[in-house]
């Protein structure tokens, strides 16, 4: 354990202290800011005639305001700020010549991958949680309606959904500073796997669906089709970890959500049953629908971490 | 001389795919001895100097710093040595007290403890005046004292330095020179020293070892190997014709 306490106080003084992070803070918690009272705003309008309107501080966090919600914007950019924390992480080391100082003192060669890593997840915490305490009490001042105790809960769930999913980011970006030499690779290649995996990968799962089985312009679609042509275009997307992340936290914050599948196919009675039923499910239920994605989502989030784990304790460090 | 080994080789090897960098290395150095480490560029110094710290593990063949083996007890060798790395790289942001600090915290050294040894080693290379600067700013020849003073920080009981004076002016170079024998004997610190001046080299050590594309092909007191190779005579040779003749028939 020593070594790795001493390279994690480090690393975090290193977060804190560069600019990028500042940079970073800054536009995100801006963007946060701007989201929540558009939601905010919006919220009067759309709460006006409700008799009983429920979970109403979650809305702050799941309504699109103007463009889209805070919960869409961590799931978008939220990626950034674990690929900025990430993506020289050892190759910097390395080329200032630090990393071989580093590794022959006597600590175990894990202690520094393991601080580093720590370290920025101790900061995403730090910086997601701030932003989510901002808008909370932000939307006291507008909304002035005080969360109850489940609301709670379902934000405190929601951030430990979220610190996973960008400490994935994290390892990748890490993974890659410790296989790309060069740093200015080692950013490029994160960004674009971060690009690829994010909007490319559910663009490409609707063309394979199309393709596997097409159901644009036919005239008698049986159901199955339209069935197989949605599963396909789930289980592809599901390779996406900004979906898996959004099917992890969609219950959880929207309450009024009852499955992670999109509604097809549904007949006349289901949807009566389920616009006159307007009830919210209970946040044990909740995470009970969610719960194959979030295990999914921390599997990926320490393979990533365990690979870059292996190839760095396995690499020959010379300079 | 009947001194307990310090650091000791046997077939000591290292193979990358079909190259041997590091060919069946016999060689030993005792306690409290200066050990000039010489043999061109590429000829698997560095590689060795990795190989003792248990930083990179032999292909064949065994290691010994003061009886331990640096591959299983890695770092309990890493506590008994200091490695100035050639080229060795700093925190750019940090100031001389912070570097130090630092490395202090990853050798498990206290607060109080740290910060008395670190206003001692300070005044020993020299960086006293400018302990508060950022290191970015330094010169190479204070960022190699700096160098020093980071590895003495945990009090070693053998210093392996590559190249230390590479690269700086004569009067550093010099300055250095002397902090590492006045290391050697006031503080009897073992010292392991790569490097291409042989002038500066020759000064110091007590004993030379040559290697060239692997081998330890000399190893001995400089009189010593003078005598292997230009056989008993009046005349003093210096290390670098020494060295040169070894090199000239390998």
């Amino acid at each position: 354990m020593e070594g790795l306490y001493a390279v994690f106080r480090k690393e975090l003084s290193d977060h804190f202290t560069s600019y990028r992070f500042v940079i970073l803070f800054t536009l995100i918690a801006m963007v946060s800011f701007i989201t929540s009272y558009m939601a905010g705003v919006h919220l009067r309008e759309s709460l006006e005639g409700v008799a009983k309107p429920k979970f109403v501080f979650l809305m702050l966090f799941n309504t699109p305001g103007a463009i889209f919600s805070m919960l869409q914007f961590v799931a978008f950019f939220g990626p950034l700020i674990g690929l900025v924390l990430g993506f020289d992480a050892i190759n910097r080391e390395r080329a200032h010549g630090t990393l071989i100082k580093l590794i022959s003192q006597p600590i175990y060669r894990d202690a520094v991958i393991n601080g580093k890593f720590l370290a920025g997840v101790a900061t995403i915490t730090i910086m997601l949680v701030s932003i989510v305490l901002v808008v909370a009490g932000f939307g006291l001042n507008i909304v002035g309606v005080v969360p109850g105790i489940e609301e709670v809960w379902r934000l405190f769930v929601y951030l430990v959904i979220s610190i996973f999913y960008i400490s994935f980011w994290l390892g990748l970006s890490i993974l890659f500073s410790i296989c790309f030499r060069s740093i200015a690779t080692s950013a490029l290649a994160s960004i674009a796997l971060w690009i690829f995996l994010s909007f490319f990968v559910s663009l490409g799962a609707e063309v394979l669906a199309n393709t596997i089985s097409p159901i644009e312009g036919k005239e008698n679609l049986s159901p199955d089709i339209v069935m197989k042509n949605a599963q396909i275009k789930e289980r592809v997307g599901l390779f996406s970890p900004m979906v898996l992340y959004s099917n992890a936290s969609a219950t959880i914050v929207d309450p009024m959500r009852k499955t992670t599948k999109s509604m097809i196919l549904i007949g006349p009675m289901e949807e009566l049953s389920a616009s006159r039923f307007q009830n919210p499910l209970p946040l044990g239920q909740s995470i009970l629908v969610v719960y194959p994605y979030v295990v999914a989502l921390i599997a990926v989030t320490l393979i990533c971490f365990a690979i870059s784990y292996l190839v760095f304790m396995m690499q020959e460090i010379r300079t | 001389m009947e001194d307990r080994k310090v650091i000791e080789t046997t077939d000591l090897t290292k193979r990358y795919h079909r190259q041997t960098a590091v060919d069946r290395l016999n060689f030993s150095v005792c306690e409290g001895e200066v050990f000039g480490f010489l043999g061109p560029n590429g000829a698997g110094k560095t590689t060795t100097l990795l190989m003792l710290l248990g930083l990179s593990e032999p292909t064949a063949g065994t290691a010994r710093i003061c009886g331990l083996n640096p591959t299983r007890d890695a770092r309990e060798v890493k506590r008994l040595v200091g490695y100035l790395p050639e080229n060795v790289g700093f925190y750019g942001d940090l100031d001389a007290v912070q570097s130090l600090a630092y490395v202090a915290d990853l050798n498990a050294i206290g607060r109080d403890e740290a910060e008395g040894r670190i206003n001692e080693l300070l005044d020993l290379v020299g960086l006293k005046t400018d302990a508060r600067k950022k290191v970015a700013q330094f010169s190479r020849g204070m960022k190699q004292r700096l160098g020093i003073a980071e590895v003495l920080i945990k009090t070693p009981k053998v210093l392996f330095l590559d190249e230390p004076t590479l690269g700086l002016d004569p009067d550093g170079a010099l300055r250095l020179i002397d902090l590492i024998r006045s290391l050697n004997q006031e503080k009897g610190i073992t010292v392991l020293l790569s490097s291409h001046n042989l002038f500066q080299v020759q000064k110091i050590s007590h004993r030379v070892g040559i290697m060239i594309q692997g081998k330890m092909v000399a190893q001995g007191s400089i009189d010593g190997l003078a005598k292997e190779k230009f056989g008993l005579g009046d005349k003093e040779y210096s290390l670098e014709e020494i060295y040169m003749r070894y090199f000239q028939e390998v």
